[in-house]
């Protein structure tokens, strides 16, 4: 291809900005990119609510990389000026406060919409074959979401963001072994401190944010590839128009689908801004209270707990008894949590994707498997004393914490979802209603 | 099947329903009842009121490090006002931070401790909680300062506005029962008038406390009023994406 001259296209408009699309398109894939990405890149027509996340993620992450810009301007990583200078960023730069807010709301944001993105492919099958890379990328985008997040909040140097980092890096000394040298590594000192807040900073603005990138490239790319899941879970490549050769059950992503995410875009900024400009706190879910206050490495809050998006899985590290005389454990049962999902794809046995088909069996764990996660994301955030104790009279368990059993239990149901599944969706097969041939409405 | 739809929805309500008051139990703020501060940071005339009493009160151990004399201006003060009334330090620029001149050192040999700075007390702990707190000295011998505090036990400052408010104790009301114990219900009363009464004092903290959240955020009063033209905005480009959408939707069947 490389040592044939391009035959110049027919100008897609008319005047001089046709003529320049021309020119650039002899010289760069525009319009190949642009035909393959959006204009014929046939989507199924019958997406509904649960489509719009992934690109809500993408508008969240662009929006996390501009205000993210901004920030840098006039934020200092450096222990004795940071909390002072995103005060200052709050009161003297102009509109300061309002790109901190939307830098902060934004990171919820990006994992709420992430985590809805997430719900929809467990409930229409997205991840099953041909989708097991874009799943695997996908999965891969979320843990780097996870360290992105970690890194960004010890930049503004608060109590929580200072104790938060304590926390997770001594979470690393429970390894075995090399567990102290690799807390102390990862640090950069024996305590958390200026050199820990210059690499965690290195990592928040340029390490992580390019892995990102790259991974959603091959996110999309790879979605492209195989074309999208819908909540039929049918295939619409299998059916194509004759004529045209394209599927009939899909639409160019361009307009359609353009004209359709920008409502979901309008309809997620209004939320987005009521938070932004009318609770930029959230009642302490999104800027902790204790946040307000500098780092002091010699008074521990009362109470440590991390953003709530992480809730889920230090609920799950608490419940876990230290055994053997190690913490290592929970860290293990913490990691196997989010890792577990990278297996998703060759656990599922069933026959239909789409949940609109499945048998019983598959919607009641996943049903739980949803309020065993919330459950915990509650349990998180609150002090494991919280329900209680469990009266000395029962036998066993007598005596702890009420919090901890019941996070025990839905920590046992998170992963009953992942590990039962070979057996479940197997069992569920005779119950599961025919597929349709086209996608319904 | 219904059933299984039902008991899920119920199950997922009852779970986000919790999330309602996660922050409160993990702040440990659950036991004490807190009065509603009632404040409105609009009210200027309060708000430089709060200033004042800010100024005059605790501008002389605490600090103000990350808030500039300058940003007064918010609250409908002038710079000249602000130089005559406010900053009683003529080396002070207006461009500085409030800070104090009392340092550590010295703190700690007097008052056993450096007062903390008082810019973000507002976000950390809550207008009504100061509210209440300020609210909430009594006598008590047994404490260094003399003083205790119902919202803040074993409290280090002493009552330092008691002047004002007068000095109150904690007598013994009744009796209730609490896990099958007898306990002693409590109640401050006031021992010693002050200069104003309960109402005049109410106000004056209220009128402090107001001032101290706009010192927190001081771009919070912007913030709504922006926010509401934002909204406007968003509702009326949610119509045309929605006209739009559905024009090109036309041809899909």
């Amino acid at each position: 291809m490389s040592n044939t001259i391009k035959q110049p296209i027919e100008p897609p408009i008319a005047g001089p900005a046709g003529k320049l699309i021309v020119w650039v398109d002899q010289r760069f894939p525009l319009m190949s990119l642009w035909n393959e990405h959006l204009a014929q890149y046939y989507a199924p027509k019958n997406f509904n609510f649960w489509y719009y996340f992934g690109s809500l993620a993408m508008l969240v992450l662009v929006m996390q990389i501009v205000t993210g810009i901004f920030l840098t301007m006039n934020y200092k990583p450096d222990a004795k000026t940071a909390f002072a200078s995103v005060e200052y960023i709050m009161r003297d730069v102009s509109f300061g406060w309002l790109i901190r807010y939307m830098h902060s709301t934004g990171a919820s944001m990006f994992f709420l919409v992430v985590y809805l993105h997430m719900m929809r492919g467990l409930m229409y099958g997205s991840y099953r074959k041909p989708r097991e890379l874009l799943w695997i990328f996908g999965c891969m985008i979320y843990l780097a979401l996870m360290a992105e997040a970690f890194f960004g909040y010890l930049l503004p140097w608060g109590q929580m963001s200072y104790w938060g980092a304590q926390v997770i890096i001594n979470l690393f000394a429970a390894v075995p072994i090399i567990g102290e040298d690799l807390a102390i590594w990862i640090r950069g000192d024996f305590n958390i401190g200026d050199a820990t807040l210059n690499r965690f900073f290195a990592f928040h603005v340029i390490a992580l944010p390019l892995v990102l990138l790259g991974l959603v490239a091959a996110h999309i790319m790879a979605l492209h590839e195989v074309g999208s899941n819908n909540p039929d879970g049918v295939e619409i490549k299998k059916d194509l128009d004759p004529k045209t050769g394209t599927p009939r059950d899909g639409i160019p992503f361009h307009p359609y689908y353009t004209v359709k995410d920008i409502v979901g875009v309008v309809v997620f900024l209004a939320i987005f801004s009521a938070i932004v400009f009318f609770a930029p706190e959230m009642g302490g879910y999104f800027l902790e209270k204790p946040n307000f206050e500098q780092a002091d490495p010699l008074q521990t809050p009362a109470h440590i707990a991390p953003v709530w998006y992480f809730t889920p899985f230090y609920a799950m590290l608490r419940a876990v008894p230290s055994f053997m005389g190690s913490q290592f454990w929970g860290v293990a049962v913490m990691g196997a949590a989010t890792l577990i999902l990278f297996v998703l794809p060759w656990l599922d046995r069933g026959k239909v994707r789409s949940i609109r088909y499945r048998g019983p069996l598959y919607k009641r764990f996943l049903a739980s498997f949803v309020v065993s996660f919330l459950i915990l994301g509650y349990l998180g955030v609150v002090p494991t004393t919280v329900w209680g104790q469990i009266p000395h009279t029962i036998p066993v368990i007598g005596g702890v914490d009420t919090a901890t059993i019941v996070s025990r239990i839905l920590t046992a149901v998170y992963f009953a979802f992942f590990l039962l599944m070979p057996w479940y969706t197997k069992k569920d097969i005779p119950n599961e209603k025919p597929e349709p041939t086209r996608v319904t409405h | 099947m219904k059933t299984t739809n039902r008991s899920f929805l119920t199950a997922l309500c009852v779970s986000l329903g919790l999330y309602s008051v996660g922050p409160a139990l993990a702040a440990g703020g659950g036991d004490v009842h807190l009065d509603s501060a009632n404040i409105n940071l609009r009210d200027e005339g309060s708000l430089q009121r709060g200033a004042k009493a800010f100024i005059t009160n605790c501008l002389n151990c605490h600090s103000a490090q990350f808030m500039r004399w300058g940003h007064l201006t918010q609250i409908g003060l002038t710079e000249d006002q602000i130089k005559a009334n406010l900053m009683f330090n003529p080396d002070a620029k207006f461009s500085d931070y409030m800070t104090v001149s009392l340092d550590t050192k010295d703190a700690q040999a007097w008052l056993g401790k450096m007062p903390p700075d008082l810019t973000l007390v507002a976000r950390v702990r809550g207008s009504d909680w100061l509210y209440t707190y300020l609210r909430s000295y009594y006598v008590d011998p047994a404490s260094p300062s003399g003083w205790n505090n119902e919202v803040f036990p074993n409290v280090g400052m002493p009552h330092v506005l008691h002047d004002l408010q007068g000095s109150m104790t904690k007598a013994v009301v009744g009796e209730k029962e609490s896990h099958g114990k007898k306990e002693p219900v409590t109640k401050l009363v006031m021992e010693r008038k002050g200069s104003m009464t309960t109402q005049e004092y109410d106000m004056y903290v209220r009128d402090l406390v107001n001032y101290m959240t706009f010192m927190g955020e001081p771009a919070r009063i912007k913030r709504t009023q922006i926010g509401v033209v934002v909204m406007l905005f968003l509702a009326l480009a949610f119509f045309a994406a929605l006209v739009v959408k559905r024009e090109y939707w036309k041809d899909v069947k």
